[in-house]
């Protein structure tokens, strides 16, 4: 799957599409592949308040529990609940419908800080040859 | 020894095959001034039949021969021989926790079964697979109250089994959890007007037990409207499961902690019993505990695994809903098993016999000078009586009678010294019951 | 599938839906005795709000279709009685039939928690020839037997120390668990109120000492260390490592989860340990019923024991046993009345049937976890290479290579007539392959093990897609685990009866 030019990328495997201050938080192609069959997100209420690199919620499959963390502060302004029912979307389409909170960022600077698509996708190359090692 | 399955010759060939000289070089690891030169100093070897002489023996020394009216969180009820049995089949016995489910259907099936009658059971939506007993149940709702409100606070009537709230105070101790304690009105229910006075938005559950320590049912759904105002939940502990044969399920509770030791399995000196965990829906992934869950295989047929096991230990570690490992599969197990055997018509006649055996019983001890009826809320089989005097004295000369009389309810409440719990089930005798109320009234005649 | 291998042939197991299913109203499987007072109408009794018509949807069955049911869903387990069950750390042994005979005497199940202590000195006797034995296995100057099972004794002896700690004044902060501790260890520190810090293993899967020394500060408390490991390799330096922590107030605790490789053979208590917790159900054979009823007995140094839980049982003049409810300095009650007694009642069975010949048990044990490991070194990747106890730890490097992962090889045993190994723990070791014997196994029995594990690496290398869709003889193939989680179904209801044809 083609990680989007637009998008920024953090080293715990999320992306970030900031559009005006706000910004949509969603796992990366890569990380629900290391994860497997998602059968379950817990997601922040919106209001919540972010900090960077702290958790915000988890992704589940069958046997491992996974941590999402906030690329930045800010505040939840929007969770996508319909993942509730339908966990299976960040299996087939993990950079776009499977998006999981809209952040009204403080500082964006925060974000456009972190790696673009094409450092990310170095970055993830670095880590197949890791555990093939 | 008969326990091992291997000849000095065997022995001698596979030390031979792995390429040591003795026994002792596969101990090289652990340095040699730590091995034991000695043989331990225990008692033994016994052959079966000395194992059983000794155990035959013991049982000797204890309450053969006696007639009890105790109770107080341990029921002597009738059970099915079928259902040891089954208990005894060695692939329920001998089996593991069914992590390998292709091999472990059965248990795997009884577990769902188990969930099941426990819902029906409690009016509650999802039920787990079982913890320890009944105490450890009734922490683990408030536990899981404190996880889905985000507070502290606990409010628990004293009215709960005593040990039941010893325990919870044991694991509140270091969670930062705030245990307080409400009083018993006196018609023996909890105070409702100072469950009010301390009920604040910072309450994370209200624990009530029904019936309660005194024996007498709590009005549930009254209750649960009070927590449920500033947003607190109401928890509650079953100790007599039968009761639910006849008397409304708490459906209005948020968490049940119950107990199931009262169906099928023997009192056993106070373990191993079986503690449940009932509750809505949507709380599941707060629950403790392991849960079996329907599912179908590659060719669609039915079967079933464990499941959201995400939310335990081996997986979460220190983020992990509970500590809890082993559930008592085998306890559930043999409830499930009772249960099937008594069945809808032989659970709802077990309890109206308690209900009249109790009454009469009830009615018998009234009939002695100076016996008064503690609390006049409606009870289910067991009840709370007023002596003249202190029931200590009072059982020491019961027990001259062979009679092991009824719970000392001034060991946990010191203001209830003359109190006496008496618990009647359907094993107790319409003469048992007579023998009583006489042995009472001539204690209560003796000189102090 | 190598049909030379003659540990399991096929046979027909019945079918047999939910027992809701085969309801019908008016059966039942069991009379009581005809009430012998008046009856009373519970509506009376009760009052109408709180009286109940019978519970919706219980099942009336008759009882031949009882017992037909669950023996019908029995045949469909695995179980020790029928062969070897290796699961790493779960010390699946023999689990006698005597004990199971003594704990169901008249007078032993029989008797009420709250009975008086005249009438209890039979069970009180049991309680305390069972301290005194397992004392003298661990080497421990105090006990306590009220813990249900390993993971509340954990809590328990994380609480003693606690205890301990704050009546010096400060109960400290952290507790160290090494990577390749059990899950439950982290899980209890956190309810005991402590921070986990984890230490790393070094290259031979031991524990860092050197890392260690620089780790504990005044604010650990304590470490909890599993000897042997779960890597199945003896800590060798771990008296230096008591007395590391010691120098600096910090206590020891071992998880004595692995105690069947040490029984007889050394103690804790001589190695430096101050608190550890015995699991009866590995160890002490009583049987794992399906996940339980277990027992978790903690046993400790001097120092910890005026924190004890209550009851705690002393002997009164004249030789009387009784058990004390109230001690002022201790951590107060873990679990409603004298533990699971029954449990205990057959640990004590297991220890009086062997004697001090428990060493002969510990012994095959470690035989036997030798022996496979001898047969199936090369076969199976090795990935820590210091001597084996009781039980050995392979990774699925070798069968990874074709696709073939430890899930895999463990799920084709079951065709060849075993339960699985441990799959994928010790998270230390990835594709971990985590093979626990006991001594319950016959030489025979090994053999067939070993030529099993074998067959199975030759499948991988040639055949692996055979391994990775097994097993192909149960009733049920794999399950959807994921549909399981994803939509859960955790009780029957009634209008799930139309799709149960089976």
């Amino acid at each position: 799957m083609a990680y989007p030019k637009e998008y920024r990328y953090t080293k715990e495997h999320e992306w970030i599409d900031l559009k005006g201050g706000v910004a949509t938080v969603g796992i990366t192609d890569y990380a629900q592949h290391e994860l497997g069959d998602v059968v379950f997100v817990e997601l922040p209420k919106v209001g919540y308040k972010t900090t960077a690199g702290k958790s915000f919620g988890t992704v589940e499959s069958v046997k491992a529990v996974s941590e999402i963390y906030s690329p930045a502060a800010g505040e939840v302004i929007e969770a996508n609940t319909a993942l509730q029912n339908t966990p299976e979307k960040i299996n087939t389409d993990p950079h776009g419908a499977a998006w999981l909170i809209k952040i009204r960022i403080a500082n964006p600077a925060e974000i456009t800080g972190l790696m673009d698509a094409a450092a990310y996708e170095a970055y993830i190359a670095d880590k197949s040859k890791e555990a093939s090692a | 020894m008969r326990y091992l399955p291997k000849s000095p010759v065997e022995r001698h060939e596979m030390l031979a095959a792995i390429g040591a000289k003795s026994i002792d070089e596969l101990f090289s690891s652990i340095p040699e001034r730590y091995r034991l030169r000695e043989a331990l100093k225990l008692p033994g070897p016994l052959s079966e039949a000395e194992v059983i002489q000794y155990f035959k023996e013991r049982a000797a020394e204890n309450s053969g021969g006696y007639t009890s009216f105790l109770g107080a969180g341990v029921y002597n009820h009738l059970r099915s021989v079928v259902t040891d049995a089954i208990l005894q089949r060695g692939e329920f016995l001998t089996s593991y926790t069914p992590y390998q489910a292709e091999i472990s259907q059965g248990t795997l099936q009884a577990i769902f079964e188990f969930q099941t009658l426990m819902c029906q059971l409690t009016g509650q939506e999802v039920a787990n697979a079982s913890m320890y007993d009944g105490s450890t149940a009734t922490t683990e709702a408030v536990l899981m109250a404190e996880r889905l409100t985000g507070r502290r606070r606990v409010l628990v009537a004293r009215s709960v089994h005593p040990e039941y709230r010893d325990v919870l105070k044991t694991y509140a101790k270091n969670s930062g959890l705030q245990v307080e304690e409400i009083g018993y009105a006196a018609s023996g229910t909890l105070d409702t007007k100072a469950l009010q006075a301390a009920l604040k938005e910072d309450v994370a559950a209200v624990v009530v037990q029904s019936p309660n320590f005194f024996g007498v049912i709590e009005p549930v759904a009254a209750l649960a409207d009070i927590a449920h105002g500033p947003g607190a939940m109401l928890a509650v502990a079953v100790a007599e499961g039968v009761s639910l044969g006849a008397v409304r399920p708490p459906a209005e509770a948020d968490i049940v902690a119950m107990e199931a030791q009262s169906f099928g399995l023997a009192p056993s000196y106070g373990g191993p019993f079986a503690g449940v965990i009932a509750s809505r829906d949507k709380y599941v992934r707060q629950m403790p505990g392991r849960l079996a869950g329907q599912t179908t295989d590659a060719e669609g047929r039915r079967g079933f695994v464990l499941t959201l096991a995400t939310r335990e230990q081996h997986i979460r570690r220190e983020k992990a809903t509970s500590n809890i490992c082993t559930n008592q599969a085998l306890c559930a197990l043999a409830a499930t098993v009772h249960l099937t055997l008594l069945g809808k018509e032989g659970l709802r006649e077990m309890a109206q016999q308690n209900i009249s055996k109790a009454q009469f019983a009830l009615a018998e001890l009234l009939k002695v000078p100076g016996v008064r009826r503690a609390f006049d809320a409606p009870f289910f089989n067991e009840f709370t009586i007023k002596l003249p005097r202190s029931v200590k004295l009072v059982n020491t000369h019961l027990l001259r009678e062979k009679i092991v009389g009824p719970f000392v309810l001034g060991t946990a409440y010191p203001e209830l010294t003359k109190h006496a719990l008496v618990c009647v089930t359907e094993t107790t005798t319409r003469a048992e019951i007579e023998r009583f109320a006489a042995a009472l009234l001539r204690a209560l005649e003796q000189p102090i | 599938m190598d049909e030379k291998i003659k540990k399991a042939g096929r046979h027909t197991s019945q079918s047999e839906g939910l027992i809701f299913e085969k309801s019908s109203p008016g059966k039942r499987a069991f009379e009581l005795p005809p009430l012998d007072v008046p009856a009373i109408d519970p509506a009376r009794a009760l009052g109408a709000s709180h009286r109940r018509e019978g519970v919706e949807g219980f099942p009336e069955v008759s009882e031949i279709e009882v017992l037909r049911h669950f023996t019908r869903l029995s045949t469909w387990n695995y179980a020790i009685d029928l062969g070897m069950y290796p699961l790493g750390s779960c010390t699946m042994k023999y689990n006698p039939r005597v004990n199971e005979f003594v704990a169901r005497l008249d007078g032993i199940a029989t008797e009420h928690p709250y009975q008086p202590q005249e009438l209890s000195q039979g069970c009180l006797k049991i309680l305390r020839l069972l301290e005194q034995c397992l004392l003298e296995i661990t080497g421990m100057d105090a006990i306590t037997l009220q813990p249900a099972a390993g993971a509340q004794g954990e809590l328990t002896g994380l609480l003693l120390i606690r205890a301990y700690l704050e009546n010096q004044g400060n109960p400290r902060k952290k507790v160290l668990i090494p990577d390749s501790a059990h899950g439950t260890n982290p899980a209890t520190a956190v309810i005991a109120g402590y921070q986990v810090e984890n230490i790393k293993s070094e290259s031979h899967g031991q524990i860092d000492v050197e890392k260690l020394r620089e780790l504990v500060t005044p604010d650990v408390a304590a470490l909890m260390i599993t000897n042997p490991s779960t890597l199945g390799i003896f800590e060798q330096r771990i008296p230096e490592i008591a007395e590391i922590l010691h120098a600096k107030g910090a206590l020891l605790y071992m998880d004595g989860a692995n105690m069947n490789a040490l029984t007889g053979v050394t103690r804790p208590g001589d190695l430096g340990v101050d608190v550890m917790h015995l699991n009866l159900h590995k160890t002490f054979s009583t049987p794992h019923g399906g996940g339980g009823p277990g027992a978790g007995p903690v046993a400790m140094k001097k120092i910890l024991e005026p924190f004890r839980p209550v009851p705690i049982l002393v002997e009164k003049e004249g030789g009387r046993l009784a058990l004390e409810q109230v001690r002022p300095n201790s951590i107060g009650r873990v679990k409603a009345f004298a533990g699971n007694f029954g449990v205990l009642v057959r640990a004590l069975a297991y220890i009086l049937a062997y004697g001090p010949g428990v060493r002969q048990a510990t012994e095959d044990a470690v035989l036997n976890a030798n022996y496979i490991r001898k047969h199936l070194e090369g076969v199976y990747e090795l990935p820590y290479s210091l001597p084996s106890m009781h039980e050995v730890v392979f990774s699925d490097a070798i069968q990874k290579k074709n696709g073939v992962n430890t899930m895999d090889i463990a799920k084709r045993l079951i065709d060849y007539g075993f339960h699985p190994y441990t799959t994928a723990f010790p998270l230390i070791v990835p594709g971990a392959l985590m093979i626990e014997p006991t001594e319950s196994e016959s030489k025979e029995e090994c053999d067939l093990f070993i030529d099993a594990m074998k067959a199975i690496a030759r499948e991988a290398a040639t055949n692996p897609e055979l391994v990775k869709t097994a097993p192909h003889t149960t009733r049920v193939r794999r399950l959807d685990e994921v549909a399981a989680a994803r939509k859960p179904v955790l009780r029957w209801k009634p209008s799930t009866k139309s799709n149960a044809a089976d």
